[in-house]
């Protein structure tokens, strides 16, 4: 277990060294969202209708902003190398580092989100949940972009390939963050529907581990 | 331990898929075994391996066999097939047909210390000794012994991107001090070292020798004392 575990504070560091890191995406979170009312329109009902979905879409591709570098920079400088040979197991290193990250820039995603909450005129009574949906959401965001990552670790300029391979397995955790804040923001029930979000992203955190290690250990050979 | 759980990556590696293609010659010219070792003591068999990358085949029909204690240097040109060997014996690689066969068990630790150092540009030398040692299950005192032994401790603070290329791979030498394992399979391991971190890589070698430990490493120029020398260039052959 050590080398997980020293695999894992070692990622929490390297996260925030390196030219800004987290910052990055939380900067394009805000941004994104910041440009709703500029498309859809200022005024409250309009923006009530679209402001959580635009929240979570944002969220979702704000997640894959950290992901290229996630398994790229240890292909390219021999770490994995190092890693694949140790005898620690490749889905407890794919699963630390996935984690780390998630920590290091998922969290501050999930702190800024009652701001861009209130900013798209979402009830500002329950920004408690908003920030609870969007620490799950974005770690099966996370989970399930590291997959996209750990295939495109070996592709020079693997970005987009990594969203193409993510988006589309963005699905479920779309269709359940955005029914939860949708139906919070009317007074509904969203119970429910937090709970499919939690089932997703425990789905994907099962999911990710095994699927990126086969992918690093192919992207190695 | 540091090397607890998970499918070993290597226990893969080693058998030959059913349906393989090639059928190696079944003739051994002797330039092909480098010799062979008493039996007792045998650390690992190399059986009639054959490794490809793409279409063209690098090396086919390679049998040695080595015994504990022994070091074999890989010679041959430039994309002779060394660090592809190397990769396959690590686990790393698949390798196109035969079988190695470890003495201790498929899944004996090895240390592989390939081209790139696995140095991070924006850690201290420090900070990666000592996450290699925790790697290793093992305290911040075994990593400040090993940067003494490699000659870095006086470069502890300085980041990964400051260090020049030989700090660099003493840098990497400090993961073989940090777990002892049996075999040691090392890329250039003297590449971009000067004369002094050359003969450290020797007192390594033959330190890790004298306790029953096995190296392979390829190697351009002067090689290791009492190593044996394997010359992969006879073996390659490209497939029209």
């Amino acid at each position: 277990m050590s080398g997980v575990v020293s695999v894992f504070s070692r990622e929490l560091r390297l996260a925030w060294s390196g030219g800004g890191g987290p910052a990055l995406p939380v900067g394009f979170f805000a941004a994104a969202s910041s440009l709703t009312p500029f498309a859809v329109s200022p005024d409250a009902q309009t923006l009530g209708i679209a402001g959580p979905g635009v929240t979570w879409i944002a969220l979702a591709l704000a997640s894959l902003l950290p992901m290229e570098r996630l398994f790229q920079a240890d292909l390219e400088d021999g770490t994995l190398d190092a890693y694949a040979g140790s005898g620690v197991s490749m889905e407890g290193t794919a699963a630390a580092k996935t984690l780390a990250h998630w920590i290091a820039t998922g969290i501050p995603l999930a702190v800024i989100a009652p701001l861009i909450w209130i900013m798209l005129l979402g009830p500002p009574e329950i920004s408690w949940l908003v920030v609870a949906v969007s620490a799950l959401g974005s770690a099966g965001f996370f989970f399930i972009g590291s997959i996209g990552a750990a295939l495109a670790a070996g592709v020079r300029r693997g970005g987009l390939l990594i969203a193409l391979v993510a988006l589309p397995l963005y699905t479920p955790l779309m269709i359940f963050g955005a029914s939860t804040l949708n139906l919070a923001a009317e007074g509904g029930e969203w119970g429910p529907p937090l709970m499919l979000t939690a089932a997703a992203t425990l789905f994907s955190a099962v999911i990710s581990p095994i699927a990126s290690a086969m992918a690093l250990r192919a992207a190695i050979d | 331990m540091g090397r607890a759980g998970g499918p070993p990556l290597w226990r893969r590696s080693y058998r030959t898929p059913s349906g393989d293609a090639i059928k190696p010659p079944m003739t051994n010219k002797p330039v092909k075994d480098v010799g062979s070792a008493s039996v007792s003591s045998v650390a690992l068999t190399v059986d009639n391996l054959a490794a490809a990358r793409g279409l063209r085949v690098l090396f086919e029909g390679l049998n040695f066999r080595l015994s504990k204690g022994e070091a074999l240097e890989l010679r041959g040109p430039n994309g002779s097939g060394k660090s592809t060997l190397l990769r396959i014996l690590a686990g790393l690689t698949h390798q196109h047909a035969g079988t190695v066969i470890f003495a201790d068990g498929e899944d004996v630790l090895r240390h592989y210390l390939g081209h790139s150092d696995a140095v991070k540009p924006t850690e201290t030398a420090g900070e990666q000794a000592r996450f290699w040692a925790r790697y290793f299950g093992r305290n911040d005192a075994a990593a400040l012994e090993a940067l003494e032994r490699v000659g870095l401790s006086k470069r502890m603070d300085v980041p990964g991107r400051g260090l020049s290329a030989g700090q660099k791979r003493r840098l990497a030498l400090t993961r073989l001090l940090l777990d002892p394992r049996p075999i040691w399979l090392l890329d250039e391991p003297t590449a971009a070292l000067d004369m002094e971190g050359r003969k450290l890589v020797g007192s390594l070698v033959d330190e890790h020798r004298a306790t029953g430990g096995v190296v392979i490493a390829a190697i351009h120029g002067e090689g290791f004392t009492g190593a044996r020398s394997l010359d992969l260039t006879q073996l390659a052959r490209a497939i029209a």
